[in-house]
């Protein structure tokens, strides 16, 4: 399983695994990360976080998504930066609250400050990731994410 | 001269030891080599043809005497002793060692240089007129707004990873010295009717495989709102633009898919979001960044001097120097000073370690210790006094950097082509020097006057042909060279793409053609007041066309 790593580097028990195809929705009980593409089947039950594509339009997206405890966005590539704009729209503009996730083939030491700049909060590396390297660079910001001209509030 | 403060020097030795981390990684195996390429790609590292290239901003063009003799300390000791200028106002060594680059790059930031985001698909090096500051014609200086743009864009954490790269361009002068409408976003400074000042805004311009010509978004955005409608311009394409295919994932493609109307609303509205928050410029925000510059004491009474006058009656070289590679300064006794890097034998935009010596040398002592970098592959004094012209003439003279050429015909824009480009389908060096040869006499050149021609090796355009009065593009035609000539491009306020003649041309009758197509605009202009690109846009591609294939179809 791929290490789960906080904003500021320390490692996190992964509370929302990702829900196999095959398996329904849990009512309770049990926490999970489902894709969008069920989002359907997701009843009253708080305890899901949401997985969205990276050609998902957030403006579009139904208020209640923004109630869940965890949205997670994909990085299909290491050079495709949509997820980045998705954060952005989500932490900025939409006012989401809950925790922010990035997962996929760009979630790699040298994408982690940038990553972290633009609102995600939790960080599923990639597998071949040294953990140790990666956690030090949360924990140490360099002066390259000091920006003079943070767009974010 | 923009000076850093401590902040800007932290980024940059930032980067430089990030990137000597990355280069190690890459070189234990523990970076895969497709990653490796992204990161090196945006610390201006491509491998070429024969070895790396490195690719080293210069932003708005702007060089002090001290980093250039930095420059030549580089084709020195990393290179083989010479550097090519290219239409980005960057300069690009050719020979550089992987494993050296991070020793290069720390030599540069000792002198507020870096290569910072000049690749990749990321914003690139923001560009300017290469006279901002100095040109007789220039509302405000641009300058302090590409320097605000440029911090905006280093290491914007949202803008890393973009379809493809981003270019931003500003003219704040009369005539668009900065080919504004074939950038990805192009910003002229301008005034309303109630005198304030603002932005006049176009999006979705590019060269490389589709050429295509800018359209303007906004006519007018206020000061303040800069750094803001560019953050919503890329949002948008962030979020929409392709990534399915290279060649169409820059943002010309997207706003000619979506049309400019729809892509404008997407940015207004996004914008309406963002135009009051954190990004708005503050009072004095520009003010902080204009005093960054340096500012220089002009003489005011340089216009006194009578040696000038003097010189120019006595030595007829000097006149004819004068005519063609000096322009109007804003301030009267003063001159903006071309180097003409388009000297015969001599790849146009390359200079040798010993005259970028010599030039700082030059700049101390003429001009503020200041250059410039022209896009069209030039260098410029931008603050000369008169009574300094005639020794700065013969010292240019002296290191072949005055040959009185500039906007005539053998100052040519010319990609680097099949010497080092892996993708290039043309010497293209090889063919500038034949029209170089061709061309010499300078009293035909005088005759046929200002004129542009811009020649690429392959259709990725970096040689700007599509903008050329006169463009060349190398096609490769079953493992032979043929070039495709195109007639009245424009890069300036009346940008157009050239038009094809019609079928290529071998090799061999490269040259020819171009001297048919000049000896046509000869005979059809209405006299010497009407240059090439007028007399073409009038009588159109007929009559050249005749000329240029009448020996084919004799
Ligand atoms: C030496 C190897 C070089 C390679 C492999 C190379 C590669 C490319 C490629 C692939 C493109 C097309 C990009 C696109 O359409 O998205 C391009 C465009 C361009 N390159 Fe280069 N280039 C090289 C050198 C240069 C040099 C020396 C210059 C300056 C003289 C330059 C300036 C440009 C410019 C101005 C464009 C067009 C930008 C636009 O589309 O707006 N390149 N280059
Ligand atoms: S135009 Fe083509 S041949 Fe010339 S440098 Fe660019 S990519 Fe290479």
């Amino acid at each position: 399983m791929s290490p789960l790593l906080s904003k500021d580097g320390t490692i996190l028990t992964d509370l929302y695994p990702l829900l196999p195809d095959d398996q329904p929705v849990p009512a309770e009980g049990r926490s999970v990360l489902v894709p969008l593409s069920r989002f359907t089947e997701i009843g009253r039950y708080s305890g899901i976080g949401l997985s969205l594509p990276n050609t998902t339009d957030v403006l579009k997206l139904p208020s209640s998504v923004l109630q869940l405890p965890l949205l997670a966005l994909d990085f299909p590539s290491f050079g495709d930066g949509r997820a980045y704009s998705q954060a952005r729209w989500l932490s900025g503009r939409l006012g989401y609250r809950g925790e922010l996730r990035a997962r996929g083939q760009a979630v790699v030491l040298d994408q982690l400050e940038m990553l972290r700049s633009c609102g995600f909060s939790q960080f599923e590396l990639r597998n071949d990731q040294n953990l140790q390297a990666c956690a030090d660079k949360l924990a140490h910001p360099t002066a390259v994410s000091r920006r003079r001209f943070p767009s974010l509030a | 001269m923009y000076r850093y403060d401590q902040h800007d020097q932290q980024l940059v030795d930032a980067r430089v030891a990030e990137f000597r981390d990355q280069t190690r990684r890459y070189l234990d195996g523990s970076l895969p080599a497709d990653e490796f390429r992204h990161l090196r790609l945006r610390n201006g590292l491509y491998i070429q043809r024969f070895a790396p290239m490195l690719r080293i901003s210069i932003p708005y063009g702007l060089l002090s005497s001290q980093q250039m003799r930095m420059l030549a300390h580089i084709a020195r000791k990393y290179d083989k002793g010479y550097g090519h200028f290219t239409t980005r106002q960057n300069i690009q060594f050719n020979w550089p060692k992987l494993e050296e680059v991070p020793d290069i790059l720390a030599d540069l930031a000792t002198v507020q240089m870096h290569a910072i985001q000049t690749s990749g698909n990321c914003i690139r090096n923001i560009t300017s007129d290469p006279f901002a500051g100095a040109a007789a014609d220039e509302l405000v200086d641009p300058r302090p707004y590409c320097e605000l743009t440029r911090q905006w864009a280093t290491f914007h954490p949202e803008f890393n990873w973009l379809p493809r790269k981003f270019k931003i361009a500003f003219s704040s002068s009369t005539k668009d010295r900065a080919a504004t409408r074939v950038h990805d976003i192009g910003i002229h400074i301008v005034r309303n009717a109630a005198g304030e000042l603002g932005y006049e805004v176009y999006v979705g311009g590019g060269l490389g495989r589709t050429p295509i010509i800018g359209l303007k978004i906004r006519d007018f955005l206020p000061e303040p709102d800069l750094l803001s409608y560019c953050e919503a311009i890329l949002r948008v394409y962030n979020l929409l633009g392709r990534r399915d295919n290279m060649y169409k994932a820059r943002i010309k493609i997207l706003v000619k898919e979506m049309g400019l109307p729809a892509f404008a609303e997407k940015v207004e509205a996004e914008w309406a979001t963002i135009k009051d928050g954190p990004l708005k410029l503050k009072d004095g925000d520009l003010e902080r960044m204009k005093a960054q510059f340096s500012q220089f004491e002009l003489d005011p009474s340089a216009a006194k001097d009578q040696s000038y006058a003097q010189k120019l009656s006595e030595d007829s070289a000097f006149a004819a120097w004068t005519r063609r590679n000096l322009k109007d300064h804003r301030v009267p006794g003063h001159k903006l000073v071309f180097l003409s890097l388009k000297a015969r034998g001599v790849a146009p935009g390359d200079v040798s370690a010993e005259q970028m010596d010599a030039i700082a040398d030059l700049a101390d002592r003429y001009a503020f210790g200041e250059l410039r970098a022209t896009h069209d592959q030039n260098l410029v004094f931008t603050d000369v006094r008169q009574q300094d012209l005639y020794p700065l003439w013969q010292a240019l003279s002296a290191l072949g950097l005055a040959t009185p050429n500039i906007g005539l015909l053998t100052d040519v824009i010319c990609c680097p082509g099949l010497d080092f480009c892996s993708l290039s389908n043309a010497s293209s060096i090889a063919v500038a020097e034949e029209i170089f040869d061709r061309f010499e006499d300078l009293d035909y050149q005088h005759d046929i006057g200002s004129i542009k021609l811009n020649m690429s090796g392959c259709m990725n355009g970096c040689g700007h042909h599509s903008v050329g009065h006169i463009g060349i593009l190398g096609v490769d035609k079953k493992g032979e060279e043929w070039y495709q000539i195109t007639l009245g491009g424009s890069s300036g306020n009346d940008a157009s793409l050239g038009d094809r003649t019609g079928p290529s041309v071998e090799r061999a009758h490269i040259a020819d053609a171009i001297q048919n197509i000049v000896e046509t605009y000869l005979q059809q202009r209405l006299s010497e007041e009407e240059g090439f690109l007028a007399c073409y846009r009038r009588v159109g591609m007929p009559p050249f066309k005749t000329r240029l294939y009448a020996e084919e179809a004799a």
